[in-house]
């Protein structure tokens, strides 16, 4: 699934990834910020977030591997009257733990985060974060005020994280009824006390699939690792060209295995040395290796934005990104080689893959 | 009875209905609020979940864009025609 400034573009293989077929754009002219394949139930559902600049955001399913769409009558998810807010756009869809088979997580602008127990045809706001003392201080940063990463624990089902740009990571261990502001170590430079207890600008949060609490950041430059599910942050930056960049993704089922897509700086959002590289590293952040076969060889300026990479989950893992010059490339070797999947696109907003 | 005029991009909300006859009902936020009730998807592409007109999305009444004349509470008399178009302002980047 490709989720571009103007639609979702699907990308099917039937060769074990080596060729891919495009289809779309559904949803055309309107910006797809979230996808997400929900594999618990009988049949794979596929979720696309898309905002229309003119009507409004929305909420689509399918449950025939995109071929066909449907949206609910109903606002699948809006804001109590109470609250005076009005739902912008869906950043992130999270399906809950294996156990919770119903359970949907959405991650909206503004800052919020609702949930979903009839597998995403109705949600509720979790007012716990919503209400709390925090959120009149959440900031806003470019792209706007979102909770745009959702990880429910894998294990623990009344544990989750959430981040958000601005404010930065929090946690409950409860259900959600109550959250504490977790960012121990990331550094807010663009703040006059650039170690505050929130106000961080983390891009994107990702989870190792082994050590579940070893959690992994890419912040509004820094990039981060807790070994305590959340709680306190250390740089591992070192080796990387550049510390600033979007999304960072752990593999599927290889624990200290990360990717990431530097990005000069913040005021100069070129691709490291403008070069189209993904730096992996195979010991959680310690040092990394630039990963470059397959991918252009001459100067590059197309960033890749927070969910625009990701991992599948097959016996292989693939890895895929996509560009804001409309690119997108595929490994199917855990990164050691990559193909183009497509090209020309709209500016590529996110990107899921799974077998189906 | 009044008209309702369904831009193009929201036809499929609509069972691909060009225009909607509904009883008149005096403003326009009681014909909006009508219009939700009967056909919920459309309504939230003209109105967010509190009601308010979408940025973008303008509505005429006879003509008179209802910015210009009280807002929500233009008034929508019997057999006026209501015509929703998207603001040549919105639409995606590039």
């Amino acid at each position: 699934m490709i989720g571009t400034a103007k639609g979702l573009f699907l990308a099917r293989s039937e060769d074990d990834r080596r060729t891919w077929e495009i289809s779309g754009p559904e949803f055309p002219m309107t910006g797809v910020y979230a996808v997400a394949v929900d594999k618990r139930g009988d049949q794979p559902r596929l979720f696309a977030g898309m905002t229309s600049s003119h009507y409004g955001p929305g909420l689509a399913s399918s449950d025939d591997g995109g071929r066909s769409w449907a949206e609910p009558d109903h606002a699948p998810i809006a804001f109590p009257a109470d609250t005076e807010a009005s739902l912008r756009r869906v950043w992130a869809i999270a399906p809950g733990p294996a156990d919770q088979p119903g359970r949907i997580y959405a991650g909206v602008e503004p800052s919020a985060l609702f949930q979903s127990d009839d597998g995403g045809t109705t949600f509720e706001l979790v007012r716990g974060l919503w209400d709390h003392p925090h959120r009149p201080n959440w900031g806003e940063g470019f792209g706007g005020q979102a909770i745009h990463t959702v990880l429910p624990h894998p294990t623990d089902g009344a544990a989750m994280l959430v981040a958000m740009s601005a404010g930065g990571v929090y946690r409950t261990g409860d259900r959600g009824a109550t959250w504490s502001a977790d960012n121990t170590g990331i550094k807010a430079y663009f703040l006059p006390d650039p170690w505050p207890e929130y106000g961080q600008c983390v891009h994107k949060v990702a989870r190792d699939p082994e050590n579940v609490d070893r959690l992994y950041a890419q912040n509004h430059h820094g990039v981060y690792r807790s070994d305590d599910g959340g709680h306190i942050w250390k740089s591992i930056a070192d080796g990387l060209p550049s510390d600033f960049g979007f999304g960072i993704v752990a593999h599927p089922y290889r624990g200290d295995v990360i990717y990431n897509f530097p990005v000069t700086a913040d005021g100069m959002r070129f691709p490291a040395e403008d070069q189209c590289r993904v730096f992996r590293s195979t010991d959680a952040g310690n040092t990394w290796e630039a990963l470059t076969t397959g991918l252009p060889a001459g100067p590059y300026y197309g960033v890749v934005l927070r969910d625009a990479m990701c991992a599948d989950d097959s016996r292989t893992a693939g890895i895929y990104f996509g560009t804001r010059t409309g690119d997108v490339f595929a490994s199917r070797d855990e990164g050691e080689s990559w193909t183009r999947v497509a090209t020309s696109l709209p500016d590529v907003l996110c990107v899921r893959a799974a077998s189906l | 009875m009044i008209t309702i005029l369904v831009p193009s991009a929201l036809r499929s909300d609509v069972d691909g209905a060009a225009r909607l006859e509904m009883p008149a009902g005096g403003s326009l936020a009681a014909i909006l609020a009508e219009m939700d009730r009967q056909w919920p998807r459309l309504g939230r592409r003209i109105c967010d979940e509190q009601g308010q007109l979408r940025k973008f999305v303008n509505i005429y009444v006879d003509g008179e864009d209802v910015r210009r004349v009280e807002g929500l509470a233009t008034p929508v008399p019997d057999g006026a025609e209501v015509q929703i178009l998207p603001s040549i302002a919105g639409g995606a980047v590039g």
